[in-house]
């Protein structure tokens, strides 16, 4: 569904990504991991087109998309949560979601089918029903995380690209939205790329994964696989080598 | 007269002066909110509507409604010429350059306008006679009534536009988190250009409908565009009711300035209002911490 090959991308000299390759199936999740700096949201950006490659190639769904704009990016199916939710604070969360149908109220589609699928994304979020009206600013923390998956959901989406949703949230709102990333997979069969610096639960909700260190793909396999691998427990999952030697 | 009659005398035309600060000022918003630029050109963009509907009018001898359309038109036309030429070339321009350019670009407009209409001041005929209309003891002139109706008309569309249109929404969406108006699909490029054209044809229309009270020549953007900006600031640069009050704020202080204590500080009043308002309340003077922009 999703092929990246090669890619390379630059800010001005920096040499972000190197010849970075991954693909996705339809409706796997796959986490993509690593420390701060590695380049994993410079991977989400070149795929959706505001960070553009120098060269490689991105093929999504047959087509070529390693060139083409972020809107028609996000007009061939693919939407980015981007880290830290961005969501259009001064506007209402009814409005926010509204934005992000953006392209399809441009292309004329009956706005019936947009409102019903507002009520959809009320449906998986009661909280953002209960709050419609209420400017997105005012949120918490885990509520913005669910309007701007929300907002990315509303332009119907095949692949999901996610930026380190769980940051900052408590534990059990974790829990809850990455229950709901895991029935958008189910119910709707949404490919989902999840880029978390906390592993273990990307890892432990994945079927693959990619270990991504300064710019380049140094590990990749089954994420229960990874969630095993020595070298990822002591980077990552923060075991120390002593507890490891000792099982 | 009395004291209360004559103050009467200058809320009317303080607030009718007023009125026209506040579509300049929406321009100066809107703008602002799509990019970040303060256009200092927005002042000649209503100088030019006021000599393009001279021009249709006392040239083409076109009749005055349909000059008045056509000089809308041709203002708007200009202005996004204005925003090709100077605004979108530019890559990733300084806040500095960006004053320089919209600058530059009004001494550009004005100098071409001198040079093809030369220097004269020109008399617009007011949209239906002057005759004045008493209202109590205070007079109102047609062309105040035509200024309040226009106004409440044009803010009014803009308001609806950006609350209700999705192309409205799209252009707050830029203004309040641009990186994520592209990510949802939103060309922002095109979005600057819209904003383009509405602040180009409000200050037509403030240019025009202004005319026929104050005249108008090749150099009067100058000091309109300066209290356009003056209101806008009030308002703290929102591009709604903060910056329509602002509008009619400053013009009653002046209006109440010039006529109970000299002419002479007219102009004046602006520019303490503006230092003021910079020094003592940034944000503006009716906006909290949060400001929703447009
Ligand atoms: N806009 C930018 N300009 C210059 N360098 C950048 C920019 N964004 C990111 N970088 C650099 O690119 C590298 C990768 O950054 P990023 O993709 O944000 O990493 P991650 O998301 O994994 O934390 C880092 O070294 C970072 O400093
Ligand atoms: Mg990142």
């Amino acid at each position: 569904m999703l092929k990246v090959k090669n890619i390379n991308t630059y800010y001005g000299k920096v040499h972000a990504l190197k010849n970075v390759s991954i693909h996705l199936s339809p409706k796997e999740i796959v986490a993509l991991i690593g420390a701060n700096g590695a380049g994993k949201t410079t991977i989400l950006n070149t795929l959706s087109g505001v960070t553009p490659m120098q060269s490689g190639s991105i093929d999504f769904a047959g087509e070529s998309v390693g060139a083409l704009s972020p809107d028609r990016i996000v007009k061939s199916g693919i939407s980015q949560v981007p880290e830290g939710r961005q969501v259009f604070k001064g506007m209402t969360v009814a409005e926010n979601l509204e934005l992000g149908a953006y392209l399809r109220f441009t292309a004329r589609e009956p706005k019936e089918l947009i409102r019903k699928d507002i009520v959809k994304i009320y449906q998986l979020f009661p909280r953002l029903e209960e709050r419609k009206k209420q400017m997105a600013g005012t949120l918490s923390g885990g509520e913005q995380q669910m309007l701007a998956i929300g907002r990315a959901l509303m332009a119907k989406p095949k692949l999901l690209l996610l930026d380190e949703p769980s940051m900052g949230l408590a534990p059990l709102v974790v829990q809850e939205i990455f229950a709901v990333i895991e029935r958008l997979r189910s119910d709707e069969g949404v490919t989902v790329l999840l880029v978390e610096q906390n592993a273990k639960a990307a890892l432990k909700m994945a079927d693959r994964g990619y270990v991504l260190e300064t710019g380049k793909i140094i590990l990749e396999g089954n994420a229960a696989d990874l969630l095993e691998n020595p070298e990822v427990q002591r980077a990552y999952l923060g075991k120390e080598k002593k507890d490891i030697w000792e099982r | 007269m009395e004291l209360s009659d004559q103050i009467a005398q200058y809320l009317v035309s303080g607030l009718s002066t007023g009125a026209i600060y506040a579509l300049i000022g929406i321009g100066f918003a809107i703008i602002y909110n799509s990019t970040e630029i303060i256009n200092f050109a927005q002042g000649e963009l209503v100088m030019l509507g006021g000599m393009f509907t001279i021009f249709y009018l006392n040239t083409l001898h076109l009749p005055l409604p349909l000059a008045i359309l056509l000089a809308v038109a041709s203002t708007t036309a200009a202005g996004l010429i204005f925003e090709r030429l100077t605004i979108r070339p530019l890559k990733s321009p300084t806040p500095l350059a960006l004053i320089i350019i919209t600058i530059g670009g009004s001494i550009l407009i004005r100098g071409i306008t001198m040079m093809i209409g030369g220097k004269d001041t020109h008399a617009l005929p007011a949209f239906s006679g002057s005759e004045p209309i008493l209202i109590g003891s205070a007079t109102i002139l047609p062309q105040h009534l035509w200024i309040f109706a226009l106004t409440a008309v044009a803010i009014t569309l803009n308001k609806l536009f950006f609350q209700y249109t999705i192309t409205g929404k799209a252009m707050r969406a830029c203004a309040v988190n641009r990186r994520a108006a592209g990510l949802v699909g939103i060309d922002v490029k095109k979005m600057v250009f819209f904003s383009f054209a509405i602040s180009s044809s409000l200050g037509a229309l403030a240019g025009i409908i202004v005319a026929p009270l104050t005249m108008t020549s090749y150099d009067v953007g100058i000091m309109l565009g300066l209290k356009g900006f003056c209101a806008a600031i009030i308002g703290g640069l929102s591009g709604g009711v903060g910056t329509v009050l602002g509008g009619l704020l400053l013009g009653v202080l002046e209006s109440l300035g010039a006529g109970l204590i000299s002419s002479g500080y007219k102009d004046a009043i602006a520019f303490i209002i503006l230092l003021l308002i910079l020094f003592l309340r940034p944000q503006g003077l009716f906006t909290k911490a949060q400001t929703e922009r447009v």
